[in-house]
């Protein structure tokens, strides 16, 4: 077959003809995966909320609840067993060395972490990208178990007890201060809440209000530096 | 025999990354591990032959002067059809790669072999084409991230080899991706040269 004239006639019919197919063909694919991409992207986020909040037997990710602190909406993933509460899942950021640091916090129904797991990042790999663990029970900078209502989260150069990622202060402090904010979240929401939180929950939070806003006002200070 | 030359073509005598010196973009950027240098790789080795293929079935009916915008419209269909299949099924791997799959588009290899070799030749030999040079991308791309992660965090393929602490952190960063490229070029030329 003889190659085609590059008439203005033919050169619109090809490119129009390829545009139009390779348009169908993408709607179709987009048709198949849009499907199994919104499982998988919510597989994910359930798998991350069952790491930090273990035990739970409702469904967290299908009631977020969004709560606005300081402009900033963030999502909680209330986490029940028995219809009792046990504790709720955070999702904060902060602003790291390479962008926004999103973070998923857990909490028990006293306020202690139960765990974190680091959703989005782009620190530096090999540095700041040690976030991921470095924070975890065991290592070096453990946070686990920790109550930030009852000392906000600081690495020590600032202050604080924890230790920093080493040669990654900043990304350190990003991540205490998203976990210190997903902190505030939580406790805002425990105030809020009226329905679905155990009688043993309410009298709970009676008893934080006092250092909420104490935290609060810490979190603010952190954040005009 | 011909495919088989032109197989070998692209693996050996016209690698893209070590002789050709083509798309260093994804190359000095996602070869941070062996995995991701290999993911990155067969993504790419996936959408060459592709893009090949069909550059070469439909070579007649595109009229020479809107061909650039042709071949780029088929290299795109294909790049965000793999996008949308790896969020879909392989999600962790599409976590690491994610951001550096849309740029298979400017991706110089593709649009260099649809140019210089699938508009010229027969679909099989340019699928064959297309084998070639994305194995020699891919050979190429996971040993730099081997390279890279050996030298930056003692490991290979996530397996530790020798102790982290002994890793020298730059050659994760973008400096070492330069630096471990340029010697491993050096040393593909010195072979080169101890064959002729």
């Amino acid at each position: 077959m003889k190659k085609l004239e590059s008439s203005l006639k033919n050169m619109l019919l090809s490119l129009t003809a390829c545009s139009v197919i390779a348009g169908a063909l993408l709607g179709w694919v987009n048709n198949i995966t849009a499907d199994p991409i919104a499982h998988a992207n919510a597989q994910i986020l359930s798998d991350a909320i069952a790491l930090v909040v273990p035990g739970f037997d409702n469904n967290p990710t299908e009631s977020p609840e969004e709560i606005e602190v300081d402009g900033t909406i963030y999502k909680i993933y209330r986490a029940m067993k028995n219809g009792q509460f046990i504790g709720a899942a955070v999702e904060a950021s902060s602003n790291g060395f390479g962008g926004l640091l999103t973070v998923l916090v857990g909490f028990d129904a006293e306020g202690n972490i139960i765990d974190y797991s680091l959703l989005n990042h782009s620190e530096t790999p090999g540095l700041g990208s040690k976030a991921s663990d470095w924070f975890k029970k065991g290592n070096k900078g453990d946070i686990i178990g920790k109550n930030p209502g009852e000392t906000p989260l600081t690495v020590i150069n600032d202050g604080g007890d924890i230790d920093a990622i080493t040669a990654s202060t900043i990304t350190s402090r990003a991540f205490l201060q998203a976990v210190n904010n997903a902190y505030s979240v939580y406790m805002k929401q425990e105030i809020d809440a009226s329905s679905g939180a155990s009688q043993q929950v309410k009298n709970e939070k009676a008893s934080l209000i006092g250092t909420d806003s104490i935290h609060i006002s810490f979190a603010n200070k952190g954040q005009n530096k | 025999m011909n495919n088989l030359k032109v197989l070998l073509n692209g693996i050996i005598k016209e690698n893209p990354t070590f002789v050709l010196l083509l798309g260093m973009c994804p190359t000095l950027g996602t070869t941070s591990s062996a995995i991701n240098g290999m993911g990155m790789g067969l993504a790419t080795m996936f959408v060459l032959i592709c893009s090949n293929v069909v550059i070469s079935l439909i070579k007649n009916i595109v009229p020479d002067m809107v061909r650039i915008p042709i071949f780029i419209v088929v290299i795109a269909s294909f790049v965000t059809i793999l996008q949308m299949v790896m969020q879909a099924y392989v999600p962790t791997l599409y976590a690491t790669l994610g951001l550096f799959i849309p740029l298979i588009v400017v991706n110089c290899i593709l649009l260099g072999r649809a140019e210089a070799f699938a508009c010229k030749n027969t679909p099989v030999a340019s699928f064959f084409d297309g084998l070639g040079i994305g194995m020699g991308f891919t050979i190429a791309l996971t040993l730099l991230g081997s390279v890279r992660e050996f030298l930056g965090t003692g490991k290979v393929f996530g397996i530790s080899v020798m102790d982290e602490q002994c890793g020298m952190l730059i050659f994760v960063l973008a400096p070492g991706a330069f630096i471990a490229l340029g010697y491993l070029i050096a040393i593909v030329n010195r072979l080169k040269k101890i064959k002729s």
